[in-house]
């Protein structure tokens, strides 16, 4: 099986807080896909709120993305565009 | 009978049953469970119920509070709902036979000491949330209502204080009023108070005990008094209070839109005094007829530095606009004697109420004076704004205001900014500038009489000298015939007069001043209705 990667670098000067890391999970989960994030030191589920909260996620830190699934390609556009959007 | 005493929010007086709120504790028990599928139901159902819950906390804190409040529950919704917090939950169930609050309780923990061993402050805080929503849940499965009143009647809440969770919470149509054992003037409780419109009590000296709970009570915020278990006499006494309060405020909320007429025909502005922007809310309400005194310290105090002209502008603008054309008199930078303010950076002085302050600041550092007059000035385009100056001693102190207005006035013509007329006035509040009322009428459009500074200048009495509180007299007759002859000469000299001190408010002196021929009394905006009263029953 094939997998999808992109990687983003945070803007918001709270990181990924409990408020986006919400949305986050919200969109992640509307994927069938698995949706790993890997901030070098961590690794999360992006569709388990306390899994990403407990990564604390900082302002200046880039994160990768790993999906994996039958929707990896639409899911990995969608999740690209909400990073850019709210973080 | 207890009679304990409180700090009162709200006047007013409530008579019925103590409702002791306590924060419900709920005790773990561990108990094996033989149908654990039937268990997991049980949570699912008691998870559903939380979601509900939160969902319903959401838009009332929205309404109530506004979005970044509301947003909390939000959160906590997003983490009742994890996948890793609720396969803890279910295996726990399912593996070691434990009962629902077990299972929610202890992942509850464990994940709240992973948040908090964290080495990042805001997600350290997050182990409050973990254990909020774990309670939330354990509390629906063990049946305690939080936020629940248990009573068919309404109560008088006691507690120790309220969180503003429960605040929201909490069933508004079963409180009669608030007592709290902490709290202060601006908690929630008392915020809660006075949009509820219902008498509160803060940091009262009572215990929290729970004998308490259902004894018939009496919360008397007139004089703040929390009475437990009133004897016979008490009772009665506190049921004519509650009645003649309740009367009087109909009565009161009568006159609104009446005018301040004596039965003869004289009329009176009564105006009231403000010391922010939210007092303009009181200021309507009750009818005030403009603001005879506008404090413009607080726009200087508590901050490190200056505020600028836009700053005041601002704050101007705003009231003046609010007040919708009525009158506003602002007076000038009053600081100095028993309101010190660092940046200012005024020398230490052995006798303060005598020394450097007020209008003796403005007319030394003049650039200080100009930007609040600018601000003024500009502001002036919204409303009807007039200017008084404090602390004035002479004709010459006077005219060199008006000087300095005439510069602030030519810079903004210059400069393309429109402004209105301002009347211009001093304050009397010292024995030489009632001795030469006379002139200082002609240079000016009013006077307003600082009754308190009046009174301890003319009497020789430093009023924050507890011990003297015996002997200083507002009622003197030194203090009465300065009065008198500030409002004589004025009138010689084309001013009109009116009073902004406590004095104003004092119904006992009204007759006195109306025949001395006051033109307007200034009073806090709560005395305004009963001043009317007082008036239209000469």
């Amino acid at each position: 099986m094939t997998m999808k990667q992109f990687q983003y670098t945070i803007k918001d000067e709270l990181g990924i807080h409990a408020r986006p890391a919400g949305l986050l999970v919200k969109k992640a989960s509307e994927f069938k896909s698995t949706v790993s994030v890997d901030n070098g030191t961590k690794k999360g589920d992006a569709k388990k709120i306390m899994s990403l909260m407990m990564m604390a996620v900082k302002q200046g830190q880039t994160v990768t993305f790993t999906i994996e699934g039958e929707d990896e390609a639409a899911a990995a556009e969608a999740l690209e565009a909400f990073m850019k959007e709210n973080l | 009978m207890i009679i304990c005493s409180g700090k009162s929010v709200l006047k007013g007086v409530a008579i019925g049953k103590i409702y002791l709120y306590k924060k419900q504790e709920y005790v773990l028990e561990k108990k094996q469970i033989e149908d654990t599928e039937a268990e997991i139901a049980r949570f699912e159902l008691a998870k559903e119920t939380a979601t509900q819950q939160l969902d319903s906390l959401y838009h009332k804190a929205l309404e109530e509070a506004g979005e970044e409040q509301a947003m909390i529950f939000d959160v906590h919704k997003m983490m009742l709902d994890d996948g890793d917090y609720l396969d803890s939950i279910r295996s726990m169930i399912r593996d070691d036979k434990v009962n629902a609050e077990y299972a929610v309780s202890i992942t509850g923990d464990n994940f709240s000491a992973a948040f908090a061993s964290m080495d990042d402050e805001y997600m350290k805080a997050r182990s409050i949330d973990v254990l909020d929503i774990s309670k939330r849940v354990v509390n629906v499965l063990a049946g305690i209502v939080e936020g629940g009143i248990a009573s068919e009647s309404p109560v008088i809440l006691l507690a120790d204080d309220l969180s503003p969770s429960e605040t929201v919470q909490l069933d508004k149509s079963k409180i009669l009023a608030f007592v709290t054992k902490n709290g202060s003037a601006n908690s929630h409780t008392a915020i809660l108070a006075r949009s509820m419109n219902i008498p509160a009590l803060v940091k009262t000296d009572v215990a929290l005990l729970e004998e308490y709970n259902g004894v018939q009570a009496v919360v008397d915020g007139i004089d703040g008094t929390f009475i437990i278990n009133p004897d016979e006499g008490m009772a009665q006494k506190m049921i004519r209070k509650k009645m003649d309060y309740e009367k009087e405020r109909t009565e009161l909320q009568k006159l609104i839109g009446k005018d301040n007429v004596t039965t003869d025909g004289r009329r009176i502005n009564v105006y009231a005094n403000i010391g922010n922007t939210q007092d303009v809310d009181k200021v309507l309400a009750n009818d005030a007829g403009g603001i005879g005194l506008f404090r413009s310290e607080f726009i200087y105090l508590g901050r490190d530095d200056y505020p600028t002209e836009e700053e005041q502008f601002e704050i101007y603008k705003e009231v003046l606009s609010r007040m919708g054309g009525k009158k506003v008199i602002i007076r000038t930078l009053d600081i100095g004697a028993d309101k010190q303010v660092d940046y200012f950076e005024l020398p230490k002085e052995e006798n303060p109420a005598m020394g450097y302050r007020a209008i003796r600041i403005c007319l030394d550092r003049v650039n200080i004076f100009k930007t609040q007059l600018r601000a003024i000035y500009r502001a002036s385009a919204f409303g009807t704004a007039a200017i008084m100056f404090p602390m004035i001693i002479s004709v010459s102190e006077i005219q060199r205001i008006k000087e300095i207005v005439e510069e602030v006035k030519t810079e903004l013509t210059h400069e393309g900014i429109s402004f209105n007329q301002v009347e211009l006035g001093i304050m009397v509040e010292t024995p030489a500038a009632v001795m030469v009322s006379e002139e200082l009428a002609k240079e000016v459009e009013f006077f307003s009489i600082g009754t308190n500074d009046l009174t301890q200048y003319t009497l020789a009495i430093d009023r924050q000298n507890q011990s003297l509180d015996n002997i200083y007299d507002s009622h003197h007759p030194a203090v009465l015939r300065m009065i008198q002859m500030t409002i004589e000469n004025g009138h010689k000299g084309g001013a009109w007069v009116g009073i902004c001190g406590e004095l104003a408010s004092d119904t006992t002196l009204t007759k006195t001043f109306i025949d001395m021929g006051i033109d307007e009394l200034s009073v806090s905006p709560t005395y305004v209705l009963g001043l009317r009263k007082a008036i239209r029953e000469i």
